[in-house]
């Protein structure tokens, strides 16, 4: 059955940008191990014939057509945002990636 | 990481490596609205002006996708000889940068909407024109992300800035990418046909009516992925480019990473896996940054889109929309313009096909038509390091001007000083020739009155012309027209002067 490593605990860690301690790895890979396991127990009961799912609801194609409706006034997207400057959103500097 | 190294000839790197090029081709579809909601697409409004919900990623907003985009993704697709899914999702791409303000990209992955096609570009060689056939691994759909400023004042950073500002207008515009496979065996061409193929691409995708790729506002961005091999051995380490934003810098970034990587190789060193951000002025790239660790964006499909299953039905409705295929197209134009294959490359290559092709239409005989576009513009396009279309010149300007010059009002001389103040944004034609007080001076008396300063100024010349030395007229001429600043008719000029003093041709 599933089984998460302290490895693979560190790398979820990094990719969300959680800095975690020895103690937290430990608990967290317990349990996502459990949450492995359970999603784990759909597979024992699709066979081969069942085919894998994304979408709850067999259903393709849904469109719209390519008409433009206005937006939101810049006040309300300004409200939502944690910081603004100049008409712009302010994020922390991101560096090494530009 | 950041070590520079010094690079080696162009023709030293070729002559001991094969180059290996794969390109990718991020163009915004010309849609009215966003991939995933309504939000309009028009370039150049007020930041975050564009945005809404969906678009922001706020919670509880849901996708809904563009049929337009769609479409026109699968006539790009089909364009380019490639086949279309029958069944495929979207999926998100997961990563952290405030470009994109849910973290996440919709894109796709391994079901891309078109695959394995081919483009055949030419390229002009010594020994003539040179066909490749540029192999398509997939066409597939994604969203554009956000604008980031880091940067105010002239150095383009905000002194010690610890923050980043984003406008989010750009987020969500429909964007398709076209991903080659590995392109092998172009050798010392490898740069003209990286720039033959997304010259074509371009002018396909316009001919498509998809998007009108306007490479100044970075509608069109490719990636330039670039390995060595020695001869018979297995494909090097490659680096990917970033940046390249025009025609001329495909060709520059593959003709100068095949110079750095061929230096690395040939000191002993090794090409490092990374990405290198390409710079317009210097026409190098630096390192950014290493991809010896693998990028992880947890793909995943995206639950909140249904899949797109388009019918053949429908596929071949969409194939009964394409336009002329761009060879065909190249062989009816140089049959219907009567010019050698070798002309008609230079309007090729110059990237200039489409231009003469509306100036012909426009009404412009296709000699002047070509001459202007191939010629005075592609200098000044070349000198500026921008794009022809960006220079802002029309065809139907172009009419205007020969249809000066045709009434003898401009000569070609003065024709250049308006396009001059076309592109210097004077106006238009009518515009530039009165602000600027361009006329070719047909008055006689004027003429004749230049003609007798230069005469009298030059007693031998005009002497030696009186002996019959005609060809020695040329230095009359041409001090009277340097006297009229070029204004004159410099046929007509010769023929007052030798009128003047009586001798005949």
């Amino acid at each position: 059955m599933a089984s998460i490593t302290r490895e693979e605990v560190e790398h979820l860690a990094r990719l969300a940008r959680l800095q975690l301690s020895d103690a937290e790895i430990d608990h967290y890979a317990g349990q996502l191990d459990v949450i492995l396991q359970s999603v784990a127990r759909v597979s024992e009961v699709a066979e081969a014939d069942i085919p894998p799912t994304s979408h709850p609801i067999p259903m393709v194609n849904v469109f719209r057509d390519d008409v433009v409706r206005p937006g939101l006034d810049r006040e309300a997207v300004a409200a939502g945002a944690p910081a603004w400057e100049d008409d712009r959103f302010r994020v922390p500097r991101i560096l090494d990636e530009e | 990481m950041t070590t520079t190294h010094d690079t080696i000839p162009f023709h030293e790197a070729i002559a001991a490596f094969d180059p290996v090029l794969g390109l990718e081709t991020h163009v915004e579809l010309g849609t009215a609205s966003k991939m995933f909601c309504s939000c309009p697409t028009a370039f150049g409004a007020d930041a975050n002006t564009q945005v809404c919900p969906v678009c922001l990623g706020l919670p509880g907003s849901m996708p809904v996708v563009n049929r337009t985009a769609v479409e026109s993704t699968i006539r790009m697709g089909l364009a380019l000889n490639c086949q279309t899914a029958e069944w495929c999702r979207f999926a998100r791409k997961n990563y952290f940068y405030p470009d994109m303000p849910k973290d996440y990209q919709v894109s796709q992955y391994d079901e891309p909407l078109c695959f394995n096609g081919w483009l055949d570009v030419t390229v002009e060689t010594e020994d003539g024109p040179r066909d490749f056939r540029v192999e398509i691994e997939r066409v597939h759909m994604e969203e554009d992300t956000g604008k980031l400023t880091h940067a105010g004042g002239a150095t383009g950073r905000i002194h010690g800035a610890d923050y980043s500002l984003v406008d989010y207008n750009r987020a969500g515009i429909p964007l398709i990418e076209i991903v080659t496979k590995p392109i092998a065996g172009a050798g010392a061409l490898a740069p003209l046909v990286a720039r033959a193929y997304v010259t074509q691409l371009r002018d396909l995708m316009r001919a498509l009516g998809v998007s009108d790729v306007r490479m100044e506002e970075g509608s069109l961005r490719c990636d330039v992925n670039v390995s060595l091999a020695r001869p018979g051995e297995p494909w090097g380490t490659r680096s990917e480019t970033k940046n390249v934003n025009s025609l001329r810098s495909v060709e520059r970034a593959v003709h100068s990473e095949i110079e750095r990587q061929a230096a690395v190789l040939l000191s002993g060193g090794r090409v490092i896996q990374e990405t290198r951000h390409f710079h317009e002025d210097t026409g190098r790239s630096t390192s950014g940054r290493s991809k010896e660790q693998a990028e992880d964006y947890r793909y995943f499909p995206e639950p909140d889109l249904v899949p797109v299953a388009p019918s053949r039905e429908w596929v071949e409705e969409l194939r009964g929309t394409l336009p002329e295929p761009p060879s065909v197209k190249r062989a009816r134009l140089r049959a219907e313009w009567g010019i050698s294959d070798h002309d008609f490359q230079t309007i090729v290559n110059a990237g200039a096909l489409a231009l003469v092709e509306d100036t012909v239409a426009a009404g412009v005989d296709q000699a002047s038509a070509r001459k202007w576009w191939t010629g005075e513009l592609t200098r000044i396009a070349n000198d500026r390091g921008v794009e022809l279309e960006s220079l802002g010149v029309t065809p139907a300007q172009i009419l205007r001007v020969e249809e000066l010059v045709a009434t003898g009002a401009l000569n070609d001389k003065l024709a250049r000083q308006v396009f001059d103040g076309i592109i210097a944004g004077e106006g238009g034609v009518d515009e530039v020739v009165a602000a600027r007080g361009l006329a070719v001076v047909s008055d006689d008396s004027a003429l004749l009155a230049a003609i007798d300063a230069a005469l009298e100024e030059q007693p031998d010349v005009a002497e030696k012309i009186r002996g019959g030395k005609v060809q020695a007229a040329g230095a009359i001429v041409g001090s009277v027209m340097k006297a009229t600043r070029g204004q004159a008719d410099a046929a007509k000029v010769r023929a007052l002067l030798l009128e003047r003093l009586g001798v005949q041709e």
